[in-house]
């Protein structure tokens, strides 16, 4: 028996057996009533060596297809620099665990820190953890902050013009915690205004939560939103898009209690869905309801500046059921891939990406609008780099079949006349013109023409 | 061996207060701050919330624990102590003389459900 | 790993002017970023640094040298089974043809990725001995918690309201009775017996009709099979409860015993611990959720099915689904490692991880039990717990223990875990390690041992070969400094 990750020889087995005083392997497991041992081999194929499997995943592969990327909804697909997974690849970083010995763990701590203080100021926010493991449970456990944090109230209220993709996740973690969900109608696209004012003047709202861009693109006015849900004693959480926040109006600037969403955009590949890191970004007051881990300076025997987990006593091993949050890693190694980037990207590097983004999707939104049978949903609300279009065409199926056939997914359908379009530094502006002829040669097709 | 005072009424929970009228001081004993060690943090309730006994009004945090804060009496808070939202370690100085929080308190039969100086050194076994 | 102390923050090589990217030429810029309503702009850049590509590399790599991991030696965490870490796994999670999918584009041009799902939930379900599996969520602790969801949404199907209480034993981890609260139930606790077993005499009168289940691991948080499992099982589901296996110490029972064969009826299974996907400094991790026939209607949205007829796969939502806990199809990158790993090991390897990562743990008790106090004497499974050292008069704690191990180049065990013992001292050797490695910490904890009743100021005051010696935790929660700009501005 040998194999490449076991490097026991038989004899090192039976010395080792020996020095227990025992005779077999299965001598180990005597302990288990006979009767619940496996007394089988696992119905599972048998060892591949490296080659067979190279082979398997390239076969897999080939039933995958890389599209031209008009999509986002919540994933984008942006530029991601080489340093990136080169660093990621240091089995230093890579193998280790959550950094319980400071002492052999500083470049860990260094690195969320890094990652605290960089989210901290791209949201405008005081302190950051670096532990959510995307944007729609961070959103959900804002949301668990904002009950624990009012107490007697169960109530939270949430945009219409949320992603319904976090919403979904945000209703469920609210429906088993015992958490009311109201929603807050959306008109013309962004959040009533004075649907809002109604619902949160009842005064039992322990937080109110609404999207920036919200899940339209649009980038809503949120003026005096802060100011009535404290005057109300509800929180104000802003679920928004991390590389946006390097251009647009901060949680902090509005006034929010806490800025939630998904670092994504921010690096990381979109790897189908995961991994990704959360970000939850607070302010110093409420640090201590805050879920996850955080890392502090402090300094060791020697006085030299370093750094540690801090703020433990809070946390699920310690307070058991009293916990605010049953988070208890960190998501390290995907903040990692933030902290590189946008220690690359700079604050100018970030407003370019927006800047470029912009130009595509605007000149995309601009072409589409002048065709006969497209329309923007929403013509006069501001917007960065998504925005969703009216299709008057006869078959909204067959538009974006017939883009895939091109390899483009041509954005993520809402219903039989809208779609949710897409477009960021990565597309380049044949690609959009590629895209923009095919929707011309498309829309006068009658529903007759085509066939399957 | 903690220091235990004369004259206060405990819990179970390792908090006393200290009556003077119907006002009460209430704080952690001696031997709940040894337990915690260095006491990093306070969570202290607001003036004029109000407290009932055997519920939690707050929490104290150290480095390595925390531990919620159980009223030994029902009241209105009447004063915090500000003084531990900057030092909290005042609590590891003297946890006598830096209570937590001032209460009016509402009922004071329910003061018969506590234990005395010396019972409360038995339940702590010293 | 090395001894010398990095240190430096990237915002301290900063410099105005210098960049670290390249980005394509606008051609479109007469669409200006500009005509945004500046209202709804942020007034000021956030303070990211400024540096060049060189700088960021280096920068990195010098602080991954004060890091340690698998890969730099011996990492015997009790509880994390921190396992060898495949390199072919981290080669096949950056294949092409998977990393740049978007979760949303057509189903037809992600056939490869969700036939990799696919084949991982019934690998799973094999290994495990249960019907179904959703691989949506994202860690243990998010695993636990939608295995709960299974568990109430179970009970309200039935209209069972009234089941409102999750037993766990006192041994267990923080996380089990967490989550439990974060799904709304109540906690019950149920003592463990000297021998660190559940003790079924205490259990009994707990069980009523308000229980909706029980949450256990085994091995327990020990190292200790619960023989009785068959039994409380019994009991647990004659009460109407379902039992939880939590799998955070499932890799001594690969090969010779499955939770679903054992009684559990739900259960969730750490990738980042049994299936060796690397831990990456505390996440992503991937926490897989089964359940045994009759339950899987419960299963969180998305779900991934086969179309056998037309030989496809397609991605449904049902209504009876407990809702969603991830947006998408969870953590894919770290389900394509485990599934990578499955592949390499196959059935004949896999049958194996136990009985090897079970006698690498009794040896090393068993060569050391002479100078730790081992509370529970037999036969454990993947991990054990000692009670500090033996000779208590030297006030040597398990702390300073732990620290020692720093100096000797090996990663401390866990410590003061479980809470039952005062010192505990919890460690975990995996399958991957050799006789040599075993060896080497044998003599070195050992050693220490000497050091604390010769020289216990050097045990107490280590560890004095690391990049940085102990840390002031206390300074660090007092006057907690958590960003650059706190530091900056000398706040502590």
């Amino acid at each position: 028996m040998t194999y490449k990750y076991f490097p026991h020889t038989s004899e090192d087995i039976s010395s080792m057996l020996g020095k227990c005083g025992l005779k077999s392997l299965e001598d180990l497991y005597q302990d288990i009533p006979q009767e619940l041992v496996l007394n089988r081999d696992y119905d599972l194929p048998e060892a591949m060596s490296e080659v067979e499997v190279r082979k398997m995943f390239d076969e897999l592969g080939q039933y995958n297809a890389q599209l031209k990327c008009f999509i986002g909804a919540g994933v984008y697909d942006h530029y991601c620099p080489s340093v990136i997974n080169a660093i990621l690849s240091r089995s230093e970083f890579l193998t280790s665990y959550t950094p319980y010995q400071a002492e052999i763990s500083q470049g860990t701590l260094q690195y969320i820190f890094e990652y605290q203080s960089m989210m901290a100021t791209l949201t405008g926010m005081e302190v950051s953890n670096a532990s959510m493991y995307d944007g729609c449970t961070a959103t959900a456990e804002a949301m668990m902050m904002a009950v624990a944090n009012a107490k007697k109230r169960n109530k939270v209220l949430i945009s219409d013009t949320m992603s319904p993709i976090v919403t979904r996740v945000v209703e469920t973690y609210a429906k088993f915690h015992g958490i009311v969900v109201e929603h807050i109608a959306a008109v013309d696209g962004v959040t009533s205004r004075q649907d809002f004012e109604q619902k949160v003047s009842q005064g039992d709202v322990a937080g109110v939560i609404v999207a920036a861009p919200n899940f339209y693109g649009i980038v809503e006015d949120y003026t005096g939103w802060a100011d009535l849900c404290h005057a109300n004693k509800a929180l104000f959480i802003m679920n928004c898009n991390a590389s946006a926040l390097g251009v647009i109006k901060t949680p902090g600037e509005w006034g929010a209690d806490v800025a939630v969403g998904d670092g994504q955009s921010l690096g990381i590949p979109m790897c189908f869905g995961g991994p990704y890191v959360g970000y939850l970004c607070t302010s110093k007051k409420l640090i201590r309801k805050m879920p996850g881990r955080i890392v502090g300076a402090t300094k060791d025997l020697d006085g030299k500046r370093t750094f540690v987990l801090t703020l433990q006593a809070r946390e699920q091993h310690i307070r058991r059921e009293k916990a605010t949050s049953n988070i208890c890693s960190n998501q390290s190694l995907m903040a990692l891939y933030v902290t590189i980037y946008m220690s690359l990207m700079g604050k100018q590097g970030l407003k370019d990406v927006n800047a470029l983004s912009y130009s595509n999707a605007h000149y995309l939104a601009d072409k589409l609008s002048k065709l006969d049978k497209f329309e923007l949903a929403y013509p006069d609300k501001p917007f960065l780099h998504e925005f969703a279009v009216k299709y008057k065409g006869d078959d909204i199926d067959y538009l974006q079949e017939a883009m895939l056939e091109a390899g483009i997914q041509f954005g993520l359908k809402l219903d039989n006349e809208t779609l949710l379009l897409c477009a960021t530094e990565t597309l380049t502006k044949d690609e959009i013109d590629d895209a923009i002829t095919i929707c011309e040669g498309v829309q006068n097709l009658k529903s007759d023409d085509i066939i399957d | 061996m903690s220091k235990i005072v004369e004259g206060l009424y405990y819990s179970e929970s390792h908090e006393y207060v200290k009556v003077e009228g119907n006002v009460g001081f209430i704080g952690i004993t001696d031997y709940a701050q040894h337990e915690l060690g260095n006491v990093v943090y306070v969570d202290m309730p607001e003036v004029d919330d109000e407290v009932s006994q055997g519920e939690e009004f707050g929490a104290v945090e150290s480095v390595k624990a925390a531990s919620d804060l159980m009223s030994p009496v029902s009241g209105t808070v009447v004063e915090v102590n500000e003084a531990l939202e900057d030092e909290p370690g005042l609590i590891n100085k003297d946890a006598f003389e830096n209570w937590i929080i001032k209460v009016e308190i509402s009922d004071a039969s329910e003061l018969d459900n506590l234990m005395t100086a010396e019972a409360y050194k038995a339940f702590i076994g010293e | 790993m090395n001894s010398v102390y990095y240190g430096k923050l990237i915002f301290e090589l900063s410099k105005e002017g210098r960049c670290g990217y390249s980005l394509p030429k606008n051609e479109l810029a007469q669409y200006k970023l500009e005509d945004m309503p500046q209202n709804l702009m942020r007034q000021e850049a956030p303070a990211l640094p400024q540096v060049d590509e060189l700088t960021v590399v280096r920068h990195y790599t010098n602080m991954s040298n004060n890091n340690f991991g698998v890969d730099t030696g011996f990492y015997p965490l009790g509880s994390c089974t921190m396992k060898y870490n495949p390199k072919i796994n981290e080669e096949m999670c950056n294949h092409h043809a998977f990393t740049r999918l978007h979760p949303l584009q057509n189903e037809s041009t992600v056939q490869g990725a969700l036939e990799v799902y696919y084949n991982l939930q019934n690998s799973l379900a094999e290994i495990s001995g249960l019907s179904e599996f959703t691989l949506n969520p994202f860690a243990g602790a998010h695993g636990e918690l939608t295995g709960l969801m299974v568990m109430k949404s179970y009970h309200l199907s039935r209209n069972d309201a009234k089941r409102t209480k999750v037993i766990i034993p006192d041994s267990a981890h923080g996380t089990n009775p967490a989550s439990a609260a974060v799904c709304g139930f109540d906690v019950v606790v149920v003592k463990s017996r000297p021998d660190g077993t559940v003790d079924v005499e205490d259990l009994r009168p707990l069980l009523d009709d308000t229980i909706a289940g029980m949450m256990m691991t085994n091995p327990n948080t020990l190292g200790i099979f619960e023989h009785n499992i068959a039994e409380i099982a019994k009991l647990v589901h004659e009460a109407g409860g379902l039992m939880y296996y939590d799998g955070a110490n499932l890799n001594p029972m690969l090969g010779m015993c499955r939770p679903g064969d054992l009684g559990f009826d739900i259960m969730h299974i750490n990738l980042h611990k049994t299936f060796s996907t690397p831990h990456g400094g505390g996440g992503p991790g991937s926490g897989p959720v089964g359940v045994r026939a009759g339950l899987e209607q419960f299963l969180p949205n998305p779900r991934v099915v086969a179309d056998e007829e037309n030989m496809r796969y397609t991605v449904e939502c049902k209504d009876t689904a407990l809702g969603a806990v991830s947006g998408f199809l969870g953590n894919f990158g770290v389900i394509m490692r485990a599934y990578s790993y499955i592949l390499t090991l196959g059935k004949e390897n896999l049958r194996m991880v136990g009985p090897l990562a079970t006698l690498n743990a009794n040896y090393i008790k068993e060569c050391l039990k002479d100078c730790y106090e081992l509370p529970i004497e037999g036969v454990c499974k993947h991990e054990f717990v000692f009670d500090g050292l033996k000779d208590k008069s030297t006030e040597v704690t398990t702390l300073d223990v732990a620290k020692r191990l720093l100096d000797y180049g090996f990663h401390a065990p866990t410590i003061y875990f479980p809470l039952l013992f005062h010192q505990a001292l919890m460690i975990e050797p995996t399958e991957n390690e050799s006789k040599e490695t075993l060896d080497g910490f044998i003599e070195v904890m050992r050693t220490i041992a000497k050091e604390a009743s010769e020289t216990p100021e050097l045990v107490k005051t280590a560890p004095h070969n690391t990049p940085v010696r102990r840390l002031d935790d206390t300074l660090a929660a007092l006057k907690p400094v958590v960003t650059y700009a706190e530091l900056a501005a000398g706040i502590q």
